[in-house]
Protein backbone atom coordinates (compact mmCIF):
# COMPACT_ATOMS: atom_id res chain seq x y z
CA UNK A 1 0.00 0.00 0.00
CA UNK A 2 2.64 2.46 0.55
CA UNK A 3 4.15 1.48 -3.07
CA UNK A 4 0.88 2.53 -4.55
CA UNK A 5 0.65 5.85 -2.18
CA UNK A 6 4.64 6.86 -3.41
CA UNK A 7 3.47 6.03 -7.07
CA UNK A 8 0.84 8.21 -7.21
CA UNK A 9 2.78 11.39 -4.99
CA UNK A 10 5.71 10.86 -7.49
CA UNK A 11 2.93 10.97 -10.58
CA UNK A 12 1.25 14.18 -9.34
CA UNK A 13 4.59 16.22 -8.57
CA UNK A 14 6.29 15.32 -11.68
CA UNK A 15 3.25 16.40 -13.28
CA UNK A 16 3.24 19.20 -11.39
CA UNK A 17 -0.10 19.04 -10.73
CA UNK A 18 0.49 19.68 -7.00
CA UNK A 19 3.57 22.14 -5.02
CA UNK A 20 3.75 20.07 -2.74
CA UNK A 21 2.50 16.18 -0.83
CA UNK A 22 1.85 16.32 2.74
CA UNK A 23 1.81 13.03 4.37
CA UNK A 24 3.73 10.72 6.49
CA UNK A 25 7.27 9.80 6.67
CA UNK A 26 9.40 7.27 9.19
CA UNK A 27 9.21 8.79 12.72
CA UNK A 28 11.72 8.71 15.27
CA UNK A 29 11.41 5.69 16.65
CA UNK A 30 10.59 2.17 14.74
CA UNK A 31 7.08 2.09 14.33
CA UNK A 32 6.18 5.23 14.63
CA UNK A 33 5.31 7.82 11.60
CA UNK A 34 5.55 12.16 11.76
CA UNK A 35 4.27 14.54 8.93
CA UNK A 36 6.11 15.13 6.40
CA UNK A 37 5.91 17.40 3.81
CA UNK A 38 7.99 16.93 0.13
CA UNK A 39 7.96 19.24 -3.02
CA UNK A 40 10.63 16.71 -5.54
CA UNK A 41 9.30 13.77 -7.05
CA UNK A 42 12.66 11.95 -5.46
CA UNK A 43 10.76 12.88 -2.21
CA UNK A 44 7.85 10.42 -2.54
CA UNK A 45 9.50 7.43 -2.03
CA UNK A 46 9.78 8.68 2.48
CA UNK A 47 5.83 8.07 2.55
CA UNK A 48 4.40 5.77 4.37
CA UNK A 49 1.02 4.33 5.56
CA UNK A 50 1.09 2.24 8.16
CA UNK A 51 -1.16 2.03 11.74
CA UNK A 52 0.96 4.28 13.26
CA UNK A 53 0.01 7.67 10.68
CA UNK A 54 -2.31 8.62 13.63
CA UNK A 55 -2.00 12.58 12.64
CA UNK A 56 -4.46 14.29 11.46
CA UNK A 57 -2.82 16.10 8.59
CA UNK A 58 -5.50 18.67 8.10
CA UNK A 59 -4.43 20.90 10.58
CA UNK A 60 -0.90 21.80 8.40
CA UNK A 61 -3.46 23.34 5.63
CA UNK A 62 -4.30 26.80 7.82
CA UNK A 63 -0.58 26.81 9.32
CA UNK A 64 1.37 29.79 7.40
CA UNK A 65 4.31 27.50 8.20
CA UNK A 66 3.51 25.09 5.72
CA UNK A 67 1.76 26.70 3.00
CA UNK A 68 3.10 26.96 -0.47
CA UNK A 69 1.28 28.45 -3.50
CA UNK A 70 -0.33 26.12 -5.81
CA UNK A 71 -2.02 22.53 -4.81
CA UNK A 72 -1.29 20.75 -2.45
CA UNK A 73 -2.16 16.93 -2.06
CA UNK A 74 -3.03 15.59 0.86
CA UNK A 75 -2.93 12.20 1.97
CA UNK A 76 -6.65 11.84 4.46
CA UNK A 77 -7.85 8.86 6.13
CA UNK A 78 -11.50 9.14 6.61
CA UNK A 79 -11.28 11.30 10.18
CA UNK A 80 -8.55 13.41 8.57
CA UNK A 81 -10.98 14.04 5.36
CA UNK A 82 -13.81 15.17 7.43
CA UNK A 83 -11.43 17.91 9.14
CA UNK A 84 -11.03 18.87 5.22
CA UNK A 85 -14.31 18.80 4.26
CA UNK A 86 -15.28 21.59 7.52
CA UNK A 87 -12.02 23.80 6.85
CA UNK A 88 -13.82 23.84 2.75
CA UNK A 89 -17.38 24.43 4.28
CA UNK A 90 -15.39 27.36 6.16
CA UNK A 91 -13.41 28.62 3.22
CA UNK A 92 -10.27 28.34 4.67
CA UNK A 93 -9.02 26.14 1.46
CA UNK A 94 -10.78 25.69 -1.51
CA UNK A 95 -12.11 22.33 -2.96
CA UNK A 96 -10.01 22.96 -6.37
CA UNK A 97 -6.46 23.82 -4.53
CA UNK A 98 -6.03 20.01 -2.88
CA UNK A 99 -6.05 16.71 -4.10
CA UNK A 100 -7.43 14.03 -1.38
CA UNK A 101 -5.20 11.01 -1.35
CA UNK A 102 -7.45 9.30 0.41
CA UNK A 103 -6.66 6.36 2.72
CA UNK A 104 -8.56 3.00 3.29
CA UNK A 105 -8.33 2.35 6.66
CA UNK A 106 -8.72 -0.09 9.31
CA UNK A 107 -7.63 2.26 12.34
CA UNK A 108 -4.48 3.39 13.70
CA UNK A 109 -2.87 2.91 16.78
CA UNK A 110 -3.96 4.44 20.12
CA UNK A 111 -1.57 6.58 22.10
CA UNK A 112 -0.99 4.02 24.82
CA UNK A 113 0.37 1.23 21.93
CA UNK A 114 2.83 3.67 20.74
CA UNK A 115 3.66 5.06 23.65
CA UNK A 116 4.66 1.03 24.71
CA UNK A 117 6.40 0.64 21.37
CA UNK A 118 4.04 -1.67 19.62
CA UNK A 119 3.52 -1.47 16.36
CA UNK A 120 0.79 -4.07 15.76
CA UNK A 121 -3.12 -3.68 14.99
CA UNK A 122 -5.23 -5.34 17.30
CA UNK A 123 -8.22 -5.39 19.35
CA UNK A 124 -6.28 -4.25 22.30
CA UNK A 125 -3.74 -1.90 20.62
CA UNK A 126 -6.72 -0.35 18.81
CA UNK A 127 -7.80 3.65 18.93
CA UNK A 128 -10.83 4.17 20.54
CA UNK A 129 -11.92 6.45 18.04
CA UNK A 130 -11.49 3.95 15.72
CA UNK A 131 -14.15 1.16 17.61
CA UNK A 132 -16.53 3.32 15.99
CA UNK A 133 -15.58 4.99 13.47
CA UNK A 134 -18.04 5.04 10.62
CA UNK A 135 -15.76 6.52 7.53
CA UNK A 136 -13.17 3.50 7.18
CA UNK A 137 -13.34 5.01 3.49
CA UNK A 138 -12.92 8.69 3.10
CA UNK A 139 -16.33 10.35 2.05
CA UNK A 140 -14.36 12.32 -1.13
CA UNK A 141 -11.16 11.83 -2.49
CA UNK A 142 -9.51 12.28 -5.66
CA UNK A 143 -7.10 9.06 -5.52
CA UNK A 144 -7.76 5.89 -3.20
CA UNK A 145 -5.18 4.02 -1.34
CA UNK A 146 -6.44 0.59 -1.10
CA UNK A 147 -9.61 -0.97 -1.43
CA UNK A 148 -12.64 0.63 -0.65
CA UNK A 149 -13.68 -0.40 3.18
CA UNK A 150 -17.25 -0.57 4.00
CA UNK A 151 -17.43 1.02 8.09
CA UNK A 152 -18.68 -2.39 10.19
CA UNK A 153 -21.20 -1.58 13.35
CA UNK A 154 -19.38 0.11 15.90
CA UNK A 155 -18.38 -2.46 18.10
CA UNK A 156 -18.97 -0.76 21.08
CA UNK A 157 -21.35 1.88 21.73
CA UNK A 158 -19.97 5.43 21.10
CA UNK A 159 -21.79 7.14 23.90
CA UNK A 160 -21.27 4.68 26.99
CA UNK A 161 -19.35 7.12 29.31
CA UNK A 162 -21.47 9.90 28.16
CA UNK A 163 -24.56 8.17 29.21
CA UNK A 164 -23.11 6.94 32.31
CA UNK A 165 -22.04 10.44 32.88
CA UNK A 166 -25.36 11.71 31.68
CA UNK A 167 -27.44 9.86 34.62
CA UNK A 168 -25.36 10.91 37.46
CA UNK A 169 -26.29 14.31 39.41
CA UNK A 170 -25.19 17.90 38.35
CA UNK A 171 -22.50 17.53 41.69
CA UNK A 172 -21.26 14.46 40.77
CA UNK A 173 -20.58 15.40 37.16
CA UNK A 174 -19.46 18.50 38.53
CA UNK A 175 -16.82 16.77 40.64
CA UNK A 176 -15.65 14.45 37.86
CA UNK A 177 -14.89 17.36 35.41
CA UNK A 178 -13.19 19.84 38.30
CA UNK A 179 -10.81 16.40 39.00
CA UNK A 180 -10.27 16.08 35.33
CA UNK A 181 -9.59 19.71 34.41
CA UNK A 182 -7.77 19.97 37.49
CA UNK A 183 -5.15 18.58 35.75
CA UNK A 184 -4.86 20.95 32.96
CA UNK A 185 -1.75 23.04 32.81
CA UNK A 186 -3.25 25.42 29.54
CA UNK A 187 -0.36 24.15 27.17
CA UNK A 188 -3.01 24.37 24.81
CA UNK A 189 -1.44 21.77 22.72
CA UNK A 190 -5.36 20.43 22.00
CA UNK A 191 -5.68 23.98 20.24
CA UNK A 192 -2.64 23.41 18.39
CA UNK A 193 -3.45 20.28 17.00
CA UNK A 194 -6.77 20.54 16.58
CA UNK A 195 -7.38 21.21 12.64
CA UNK A 196 -10.25 23.58 13.22
CA UNK A 197 -8.94 25.60 15.89
CA UNK A 198 -7.25 27.97 13.15
CA UNK A 199 -8.25 31.68 14.54
CA UNK A 200 -5.55 33.78 14.16
CA UNK A 201 -6.49 35.28 17.50
CA UNK A 202 -7.51 32.63 19.79
CA UNK A 203 -10.17 34.42 22.47
CA UNK A 204 -7.51 33.09 25.03
CA UNK A 205 -5.18 35.37 24.01
CA UNK A 206 -7.32 38.31 24.12
CA UNK A 207 -6.07 40.39 27.60
CA UNK A 208 -7.83 44.04 26.67
CA UNK A 209 -10.84 42.61 28.58
CA UNK A 210 -9.49 38.41 29.67
CA UNK A 211 -12.27 36.21 29.02
CA UNK A 212 -10.33 33.19 30.05
CA UNK A 213 -7.56 33.44 32.31
CA UNK A 214 -4.36 31.76 31.05
CA UNK A 215 -2.75 30.65 34.24
CA UNK A 216 -3.33 26.40 34.74
CA UNK A 217 -6.24 28.02 37.36
CA UNK A 218 -9.32 26.04 38.15
CA UNK A 219 -11.72 29.06 36.79
CA UNK A 220 -9.88 29.35 33.53
CA UNK A 221 -9.32 25.61 33.39
CA UNK A 222 -13.32 25.11 33.31
CA UNK A 223 -13.65 28.53 31.30
CA UNK A 224 -10.90 27.27 28.36
CA UNK A 225 -12.08 23.43 27.87
CA UNK A 226 -15.74 25.13 28.23
CA UNK A 227 -15.26 27.62 25.05
CA UNK A 228 -13.29 25.29 23.03
CA UNK A 229 -15.53 22.60 23.46
CA UNK A 230 -18.20 24.97 22.27
CA UNK A 231 -16.34 26.86 19.54
CA UNK A 232 -15.88 22.81 17.90
CA UNK A 233 -19.46 22.46 18.42
CA UNK A 234 -20.80 21.42 15.12
CA UNK A 235 -17.76 21.36 13.83
CA UNK A 236 -15.80 19.08 15.46
CA UNK A 237 -15.04 15.89 13.45
CA UNK A 238 -13.67 13.91 16.06
CA UNK A 239 -10.84 13.24 15.05
CA UNK A 240 -9.36 12.78 18.70
CA UNK A 241 -5.88 14.69 18.00
CA UNK A 242 -6.69 17.09 20.92
CA UNK A 243 -6.82 14.05 23.31
CA UNK A 244 -3.93 12.49 22.20
CA UNK A 245 -2.10 15.46 22.14
CA UNK A 246 -3.24 16.20 25.69
CA UNK A 247 -0.30 15.65 27.77
CA UNK A 248 -2.40 15.61 31.04
CA UNK A 249 -4.43 12.21 29.89
CA UNK A 250 -8.01 14.41 30.01
CA UNK A 251 -10.54 12.94 28.18
CA UNK A 252 -11.47 15.62 26.02
CA UNK A 253 -13.42 13.79 23.55
CA UNK A 254 -15.90 13.32 26.15
CA UNK A 255 -16.93 16.80 25.74
CA UNK A 256 -16.64 16.80 21.77
CA UNK A 257 -18.37 13.83 21.11
CA UNK A 258 -21.09 14.82 23.76
CA UNK A 259 -21.47 18.08 21.48
CA UNK A 260 -21.60 16.06 18.36
CA UNK A 261 -24.28 14.35 19.33
CA UNK A 262 -26.61 17.05 20.78
CA UNK A 263 -25.86 19.02 17.37
CA UNK A 264 -27.25 15.48 15.76
CA UNK A 265 -30.16 14.84 17.57
CA UNK A 266 -31.23 18.49 18.17
CA UNK A 267 -30.32 19.44 14.39
CA UNK A 268 -29.97 16.69 12.34
CA UNK A 269 -26.49 17.52 11.34
CA UNK A 270 -23.27 15.80 11.32
CA UNK A 271 -20.17 17.74 10.85
CA UNK A 272 -17.85 17.35 7.64
CA UNK A 273 -19.67 15.20 5.23
CA UNK A 274 -21.18 16.87 3.22
CA UNK A 275 -19.15 20.15 2.15
CA UNK A 276 -22.23 21.62 0.57
CA UNK A 277 -24.31 21.97 3.81
CA UNK A 278 -24.21 25.01 6.27
CA UNK A 279 -22.63 24.49 9.50
CA UNK A 280 -25.01 24.12 11.98
CA UNK A 281 -24.76 26.96 13.75
CA UNK A 282 -23.81 29.43 11.27
CA UNK A 283 -27.69 29.05 10.50
CA UNK A 284 -31.14 28.45 11.79
CA UNK A 285 -34.53 26.60 11.04
CA UNK A 286 -37.50 29.15 12.04
CA UNK A 287 -39.02 25.63 13.41
CA UNK A 288 -36.54 25.24 15.56
CA UNK A 289 -36.97 23.88 18.94
CA UNK A 290 -37.38 25.88 21.47
CA UNK A 291 -38.39 23.56 24.99
CA UNK A 292 -35.83 25.38 27.32
CA UNK A 293 -37.50 28.87 26.29
CA UNK A 294 -40.29 30.24 28.55
CA UNK B 1 -51.39 42.09 56.02
CA UNK B 2 -52.19 41.27 52.11
CA UNK B 3 -49.26 43.10 50.54
CA UNK B 4 -47.03 40.88 52.53
CA UNK B 5 -48.84 37.67 51.90
CA UNK B 6 -48.23 39.31 48.51
CA UNK B 7 -44.95 39.65 48.95
CA UNK B 8 -44.14 36.36 49.79
CA UNK B 9 -46.24 34.58 46.91
CA UNK B 10 -43.72 36.28 44.83
CA UNK B 11 -40.80 35.55 46.60
CA UNK B 12 -39.97 38.59 47.66
CA UNK B 13 -39.29 37.60 51.50
CA UNK B 14 -35.84 38.01 52.29
CA UNK B 15 -33.41 35.37 53.03
CA UNK B 16 -36.40 32.72 53.13
CA UNK B 17 -35.22 29.19 51.99
CA UNK B 18 -31.64 29.60 50.94
CA UNK B 19 -29.63 26.66 51.67
CA UNK B 20 -26.29 26.97 52.78
CA UNK B 21 -26.88 31.21 51.99
CA UNK B 22 -27.07 31.30 56.06
CA UNK B 23 -28.83 34.31 57.29
CA UNK B 24 -29.97 37.64 54.76
CA UNK B 25 -28.69 35.73 51.63
CA UNK B 26 -29.97 36.80 48.19
CA UNK B 27 -29.49 35.17 45.25
CA UNK B 28 -27.47 37.46 42.71
CA UNK B 29 -29.14 37.13 39.10
CA UNK B 30 -27.45 38.42 35.95
CA UNK B 31 -30.02 39.07 33.10
CA UNK B 32 -28.61 39.49 29.38
CA UNK B 33 -31.37 40.80 27.75
CA UNK B 34 -32.12 42.44 24.10
CA UNK B 35 -32.66 45.97 23.53
CA UNK B 36 -35.87 46.16 21.81
CA UNK B 37 -37.92 43.52 23.13
CA UNK B 38 -36.83 42.42 26.81
CA UNK B 39 -35.45 45.58 28.03
CA UNK B 40 -38.62 47.42 27.02
CA UNK B 41 -41.04 44.92 28.28
CA UNK B 42 -38.85 45.78 31.47
CA UNK B 43 -39.20 49.22 31.45
CA UNK B 44 -42.98 48.42 30.92
CA UNK B 45 -42.62 46.45 34.15
CA UNK B 46 -41.77 49.74 35.44
CA UNK B 47 -43.57 52.27 34.19
CA UNK B 48 -46.81 50.14 35.20
CA UNK B 49 -45.52 49.51 38.91
CA UNK B 50 -45.25 45.94 39.17
CA UNK B 51 -43.01 44.61 41.70
CA UNK B 52 -40.59 41.77 41.07
CA UNK B 53 -37.74 40.62 43.36
CA UNK B 54 -34.45 43.17 43.07
CA UNK B 55 -31.75 40.49 43.15
CA UNK B 56 -31.46 41.41 39.22
CA UNK B 57 -29.27 43.14 36.91
CA UNK B 58 -30.22 43.78 33.71
CA UNK B 59 -27.38 44.04 31.15
CA UNK B 60 -28.62 45.18 27.69
CA UNK B 61 -27.41 44.33 24.29
CA UNK B 62 -28.69 44.92 20.95
CA UNK B 63 -29.99 41.33 20.67
CA UNK B 64 -29.63 37.71 22.08
CA UNK B 65 -27.84 37.03 18.94
CA UNK B 66 -24.85 39.28 20.29
CA UNK B 67 -24.92 37.06 23.23
CA UNK B 68 -21.53 34.95 23.55
CA UNK B 69 -21.85 31.90 26.29
CA UNK B 70 -18.56 33.72 27.81
CA UNK B 71 -20.86 35.80 29.32
CA UNK B 72 -22.92 33.89 31.18
CA UNK B 73 -19.43 32.24 32.40
CA UNK B 74 -17.75 35.82 33.27
CA UNK B 75 -21.65 36.17 34.96
CA UNK B 76 -20.77 32.86 37.08
CA UNK B 77 -17.04 33.90 37.37
CA UNK B 78 -17.97 37.28 38.91
CA UNK B 79 -20.14 36.08 41.99
CA UNK B 80 -24.10 35.43 40.04
CA UNK B 81 -25.74 32.93 41.25
CA UNK B 82 -28.10 32.68 38.23
CA UNK B 83 -28.39 34.19 34.77
CA UNK B 84 -31.48 34.50 32.50
CA UNK B 85 -31.18 35.56 28.85
CA UNK B 86 -34.31 37.04 27.31
CA UNK B 87 -34.76 38.54 23.57
CA UNK B 88 -37.51 38.57 21.48
CA UNK B 89 -40.04 36.33 20.14
CA UNK B 90 -39.07 34.33 17.07
CA UNK B 91 -40.14 36.01 13.76
CA UNK B 92 -39.90 39.69 15.82
CA UNK B 93 -36.38 39.91 15.65
CA UNK B 94 -35.41 43.94 15.46
CA UNK B 95 -32.35 42.62 13.27
CA UNK B 96 -34.46 39.99 11.31
CA UNK B 97 -32.81 36.68 12.74
CA UNK B 98 -30.78 37.80 15.47
CA UNK B 99 -33.04 35.56 18.05
CA UNK B 100 -33.07 32.66 15.58
CA UNK B 101 -29.03 32.22 15.89
CA UNK B 102 -28.78 32.41 19.59
CA UNK B 103 -31.34 30.26 19.70
CA UNK B 104 -29.45 27.77 18.37
CA UNK B 105 -26.49 28.45 20.24
CA UNK B 106 -27.82 27.99 23.58
CA UNK B 107 -29.73 24.98 22.61
CA UNK B 108 -26.50 23.53 22.35
CA UNK B 109 -24.49 25.80 24.71
CA UNK B 110 -27.02 25.13 27.82
CA UNK B 111 -26.57 20.88 27.18
CA UNK B 112 -22.70 21.73 27.89
CA UNK B 113 -23.03 23.82 31.08
CA UNK B 114 -25.32 20.41 32.51
CA UNK B 115 -22.93 18.12 31.01
CA UNK B 116 -19.86 19.72 32.96
CA UNK B 117 -22.12 19.80 36.28
CA UNK B 118 -23.88 23.38 36.08
CA UNK B 119 -28.20 23.09 37.07
CA UNK B 120 -29.50 24.27 34.35
CA UNK B 121 -32.12 25.98 36.90
CA UNK B 122 -29.25 27.99 37.17
CA UNK B 123 -29.47 29.14 33.98
CA UNK B 124 -33.07 30.47 32.18
CA UNK B 125 -34.62 31.53 29.36
CA UNK B 126 -37.26 33.33 27.97
CA UNK B 127 -39.20 35.31 25.14
CA UNK B 128 -40.60 38.41 26.45
CA UNK B 129 -42.08 41.01 23.76
CA UNK B 130 -42.25 45.16 24.25
CA UNK B 131 -45.32 44.82 25.48
CA UNK B 132 -44.92 41.39 28.55
CA UNK B 133 -43.90 44.14 31.40
CA UNK B 134 -46.30 41.33 33.36
CA UNK B 135 -44.15 38.12 31.99
CA UNK B 136 -40.63 39.75 32.79
CA UNK B 137 -42.30 40.74 36.40
CA UNK B 138 -43.10 36.98 36.26
CA UNK B 139 -39.72 35.65 35.02
CA UNK B 140 -37.58 37.63 37.35
CA UNK B 141 -39.97 36.44 40.09
CA UNK B 142 -39.79 32.82 39.18
CA UNK B 143 -36.10 32.62 38.35
CA UNK B 144 -35.10 34.49 41.64
CA UNK B 145 -37.68 32.07 43.90
CA UNK B 146 -35.41 28.71 41.69
CA UNK B 147 -31.91 30.42 42.55
CA UNK B 148 -32.85 31.09 46.37
CA UNK B 149 -33.93 27.56 46.95
CA UNK B 150 -31.00 26.26 45.58
CA UNK B 151 -28.64 28.19 47.21
CA UNK B 152 -25.51 30.18 46.39
CA UNK B 153 -23.44 28.72 43.13
CA UNK B 154 -20.60 27.08 45.89
CA UNK B 155 -19.00 25.71 42.54
CA UNK B 156 -18.20 28.59 41.24
CA UNK B 157 -17.02 30.46 44.44
CA UNK B 158 -14.61 28.12 45.31
CA UNK B 159 -13.03 28.20 41.92
CA UNK B 160 -13.18 31.45 41.54
CA UNK B 161 -11.29 32.62 44.74
CA UNK B 162 -7.63 33.50 44.02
Amino acid sequence: MSRELQDKAKELLEKEEVAQVIGYGAGTRRSRARPIFITSPEEASQLIWTPACVNNLAVYLTRKETKVPGRVAITAKGCDARALFVLIQEKQIRREDLNIIGLACRGVLSKKALDQGKGDLDEETLSAKCKVCLVHTPVEFDFLVGEKIDSPEPSSDPYEVIADLESRSPEERWEYWQGELSRCIKCYACRQACPLCYCNRCITEKSIPQWIEKSPHARGNLAWNIIRAFHLTGRCVGCGECERACPMDIPLMLLNQKMAREVKEQFGYVAGMNYQMEPALATFDPKDHEDFIR
Amino acid sequence: MESKERETEMGLTRGAGSKEGGNGWEPKITAFVCNWCTYAGADLAGTSRLKHSPQIRVIKLPCTGRIDPLFILKAFERGSDGVLVSGCHPGDCHYTSGNYHARRRFATFRKLLEFLGIDLRRVQFSWVSAAEGAKWAKMVNEVTRQVREMGPFEGYRKISDG
